[in-house]
């Protein structure tokens, strides 16, 4: 198909109108300029944002270092959980084995703290010295009457969705004792991490129609919030790769039933607030949520009106985490006159890149896990205007000379519901309508 | 809002909180990333090179390319060989590199691969080159892989059959590409013929010119790498990331190696210059001489401003140094001065230089955190904060102005294009912290004190 893909990858890129499936979910090729991160990673983003954990990182350094304070989680609580806790093991540990390290790490941490909750994350190293951190565990937990929960995540178990189903997992280890508590009319939100304070926006529409949230996963969470999520009528579930698996074990273990929403763009919120009202609420919530969707689209379109003006026939191209996202950018540009040309994700699961072929115009380009010389080719190959990305792909873009939208940990504004909205069309509209493209082009041939 | 740090210090001996270094690897591709069409390799998990190219990109706001060994379960029980020989020849395939850096990690180190048997055993196009570096996550940081990468290239590439040349070879140490640039314009200035060894400088800065090329015009070309081994003389600018390296060329080929500190200020820049003057066999050029003048006019200037005032530096330990050693001639009071780095050579150098000037007691230490540093602080405040960005919470639990300098600057633009090095740095680093200073007085001072005039 393409010369200059490896012939490992041919089958994880695919234009949309031929047919075949795509490859995904395999583990990257080795000597790949892959933009995938590992097992502990995908936990670590997971559990960060509960703001009153202990997040003990047990390995040498970096694991620790790089996920100091790194998602823009907003807290309305504690702001333990921006701070960077390790065991910062050093040879001699790694000769003669760390977990008394790590035992005296949690006992300086309760001396000083005495939090109810501490996870501690197993890097690479640990399964190999052979560390028994289960025991430590065990033994803090019987010492101190509070939770330290294992989340044994070495980068090279698989990826990223690997670490999110062990950030599922350690999340049920801290529900399971409180799956007794009798249903409320309550339902939790999962998969928000509350960057820029999207879970607050979402929480506010549950509060207009009416519908009470009673757990949050994990934005803005802490441990006494975490553990009443058993008592919810129904899980929505908006960042699906990431939390799939726990509404899974949620449904099979507590009967609360679950459902896919997106609150990113106009249509996909306005669908997630109804469903979540027919779902979950009285015939008075239907009758509110259909009327809040209905004022709250009409005054977001108008506000969209003048970036739809300058936005109209732009080529849009879309390199995010997970496949459902994907699917609601997709969406979320048609919505603002713009075709999407090329989507590609890191971790996106079969049944997201059919709804994307469906979806996508004939000839989008679709792509899992790429690199950046693929990106690149596609970039240019189709014309895009803007790329929508994480950080990695933004300097690719720029120096492409393409707009860009940071999409992920890194975005600016909250992007979801409303109000997320209005800031993504803004944000794609000063990005691909910057004057400092004027000079660019200008520069061109001098 | 972000203060949990209690007042009150406790011993700690396994809990690290806020650290003040990272691992070995990412400071290997970062040295990597300054040879000329060479593509870092890390040989280990995914997420390894995932974050440490997030890292970099962070703080240079640029590209930062790097192929990983995508370790599996197989791979850490039964060895990285078959992953290092699939993913060399894929890089070559597909990327077509000169060279491949391949560094391990703390994974790699401790299942015990050996790197030297697996690349021997790699059959490597002709004209292509693999040179690797042990750089185990568990010692030292980023600073002693940045060191190690470099002796891996001059190990595996320098010549000591290299034609003798005039030329020096200079190690920048671990600095921005604006850094390099400043150092290279005053080599040339001072006509001293010279090898950069590595060179960011046109990879980490790369303009925008509407492509993407993944390998910039940058780096430091192979042969020149080769030609090492043939140069007049090393001049090493920091111990802690050049020494070692510049040990390895000297004991390899017989190279001289002088070890001077990171050129920050009047002094430390006065080493660089008047070493390089000679190096040259000339007089130090007018244009530096005034460059300096006008440096020293700046210090006189603002001199009220900095005097006596109380400074926490933080870093990595040239950087810190040759911050220390600027601060000092400023008029400053250094309070706290701190690495992450371990090695009590750290604390032999800060206090040797504190001991030049006496500026009273100041609190030394290799090995510590910033959780460490914001308690020392709650207890004796400072006037200013040194350091990298990861200074910003302290900055504002306890409302001290904060100068953005060293690695890595997280939440700011422009600092990569930039030097503090040279008397040009002098002069930009001068005035980013008399503006902080002044900047404050101007919040804090009543109305009626408010001057127009300072």
């Amino acid at each position: 198909m393409y010369a200059y893909v490896l012939e490992e990858r041919k089958d994880s890129i695919r234009v949309v109108s031929d047919g075949a499936p795509i490859r995904c979910g395999a583990d990257s090729v080795s000597g790949a300029v892959s933009q995938r991160a590992c097992v502990y990673s995908g936990a670590r983003v997971v559990l960060n944002p509960i703001t009153d954990a202990f997040h003990i990182v047990h390995g040498p350094i970096g694991c620790a270092a790089y996920t100091w304070d790194i998602r823009g989680s907003l807290s309305s609580g504690s702001e333990l959980y921006r701070n960077s806790f390790s065991t910062d093991l050093q040879e001699k540990d790694v000769v003669f084995g760390g977990a008394e390290k790590l035992a005296a790490a949690v006992d300086e941490v309760m001396r000083e703290y005495a939090p109810a909750l501490i996870f501690i994350y197993c890097t690479c190293i640990v399964g190999v010295i052979g560390d028994d951190v289960e025991a430590v565990c065990r033994n803090a937990e019987r010492k101190y009457g509070n939770r330290v929960v294992a989340v044994k995540s070495p980068g090279f178990s698989g990826n990223k969705a690997v670490g999110y189903r062990l950030a599922g997992e350690a999340l049920m280890q801290l529900l399971t004792p409180y799956g007794h508590l009798p249903k409320g009319d309550g339902v939790n939100i999962l998969g928000d991490y509350n960057l820029a304070g999207e879970m607050w926006i979402i929480k506010q529409y549950m509060r207009e129609i009416g519908l009470p949230v009673v757990s949050t996963f994990t934005g803005d969470s802490s441990y006494a919030s975490l553990i009443r999520a058993p008592s919810a009528r129904l899980n929505i579930v908006q960042c699906a790769g990431s939390m799939v698996h726990l509404a899974q074990r949620m449904e099979k273990e507590f009967g609360i039933p679950w459902i896919k929403a997106s609150f990113f763009g106009v249509e996909d919120t306005g669908a997630a607030v109804r469903r979540a009202a027919d779902l979950a609420g009285t015939a008075e919530t239907r009758r509110r949520a259909a009327e809040f969707t209905r004022r709250e689209s009409e005054r977001t379109e108008r506000l969209l009106e003048p970036c739809r003006a300058r936005l109209a026939g732009k080529k849009a191209a879309v390199f995010v985490g997970g496949g459902f996202k994907a699917v609601s950018l997709v969406r979320q540009f048609r919505e603002l006159g713009m075709e999407t040309v090329l989507v590609g994700t890191q971790n996106g699961r079969p049944e997201e890149y059919e709804v994307l072929g469906r979806l996508a115009a004939p000839g989008t380009v679709i792509l899992d896990d790429a690199n950046p010389a693929e990106l690149e080719r596609f970039l240019r190959e189709k014309g895009a205007d803007i790329l929508v990305g994480g950080v990695k792909e933004r300097p690719l873009a720029y120096k492409l000379g393409i707009a860009f939208c940071d999409h992920n940990h890194e975005r600016k504004h909250a992007l979801a519901g409303y109000e997320g909205a209005k800031n993504f069309a803004e944000e794609v509209n000063l990005s691909v309508n910057s004057p400092v493209w004027r000079h660019v082009r200008a520069g061109q041939g001098h | 809002m972000l203060d949990l740090t209690p007042k009150t210090v406790s011993e700690r001996s396994a809990l690290r909180i806020n650290p003040c270094k990272t691992c070995q690897p990412v400071g290997a591709l970062y040295a990597a990333l300054g040879v000329h069409r060479c593509m870092p390799h890390s040989h280990g998990s995914q997420g390894c090179v995932s974050y440490h190219r997030t890292f970099l990109t962070r703080h240079f706001k640029e590209p930062a390319v790097a192929t990983s060994s995508s370790f599996t379960e197989g791979a850490s029980v039964f060895g990285g060989g078959p992953n290092l020989r699939a993913a060399v020849k894929n890089i070559f395939d597909i990327y077509d590199p000169d060279i491949i850096a391949v560094h391990t990690t703390c994974l790699s180190e401790t299942i015990g691969d050996d790197l030297n048997a697996c690349i021997q055993d790699i059959s490597v196009p002709d004209g292509k080159i693999v040179v690797h570096a042990n750089t185990p996550s568990y010692v030292g940081s980023h600073v002693t892989g940045y060191a190690n990468m470099l002796s891996g290239f001059i190990r595996c590439l320098a010549d000591p059959r290299a034609a003798k040349n005039d030329r020096t070879a200079v190690f920048p140490g671990f600095v921005n590409p604006g850094d390099i640039r400043e150092l290279k314009r005053i080599l040339s200035l001072t006509g001293l013929p010279s090898i950069m060894f590595p060179d960011q400088s046109g990879v980490m800065d790369a303009p925008m010119t509407n492509t993407y090329v993944m390998y910039p015009q940058g780096g430091t070309p192979l042969d020149d790498i080769r030609a090492l081994g043939g140069c007049a003389r090393v001049l090493a600018l920091g111990g802690f990331a050049c020494a070692e390296p510049a040990d390895v060329l000297d004991k390899k080929c017989k190279v001289p190696c002088a070890v001077l500190p990171m050129p920050v200020g009047v002094g430390a820049t006065d080493a660089f210059v008047t070493a390089a003057a000679e190096g040259a066999g000339r007089a130090v050029p007018e244009e530096l001489e005034d460059e300096r003048g006008r440096l020293l006019d700046l210090m006189l200037d603002a001199n009220p401003y900095f005097y006596n005032k109380s400074v926490a530096v933080y870093g990595d330990p040239d950087t810190v140094a040759g911050l220390v050693a600027f601060i000092l001639e400023l008029g400053m009071r250094p309070r706290y001065v701190v690495t992450g780095t371990p090695g009590e050579a750290f604390t032999r150098r800060i206090t040797a230089l504190l001991q030049e000037y006496d500026t009273g007691n100041c609190t030394v230490k290799a090995a510590a955190d910033l959780f460490e540093l914001h308690q020392w602080i709650k207890n004796e405040p400072v006037d200013l904060l040194l350091g990298t960005s990861y200074g910003k919470q302290i900055a504002k639990a306890e409302d001290i102005p904060l100068v953005r300098a060293g690695f890595p600057v997280l939440d700011r633009y422009g600092h990569s294009y930039l030097p503090i090095v040279g008397y040009q740095g002098g002069i930009r680093l001068a005035k980013m912290i008399a503006d902080a200073l002044m900047d404050r007085q101007d919040r804090d001072c009543a109305d009626e004190d408010l001057e127009v005039v300072m």
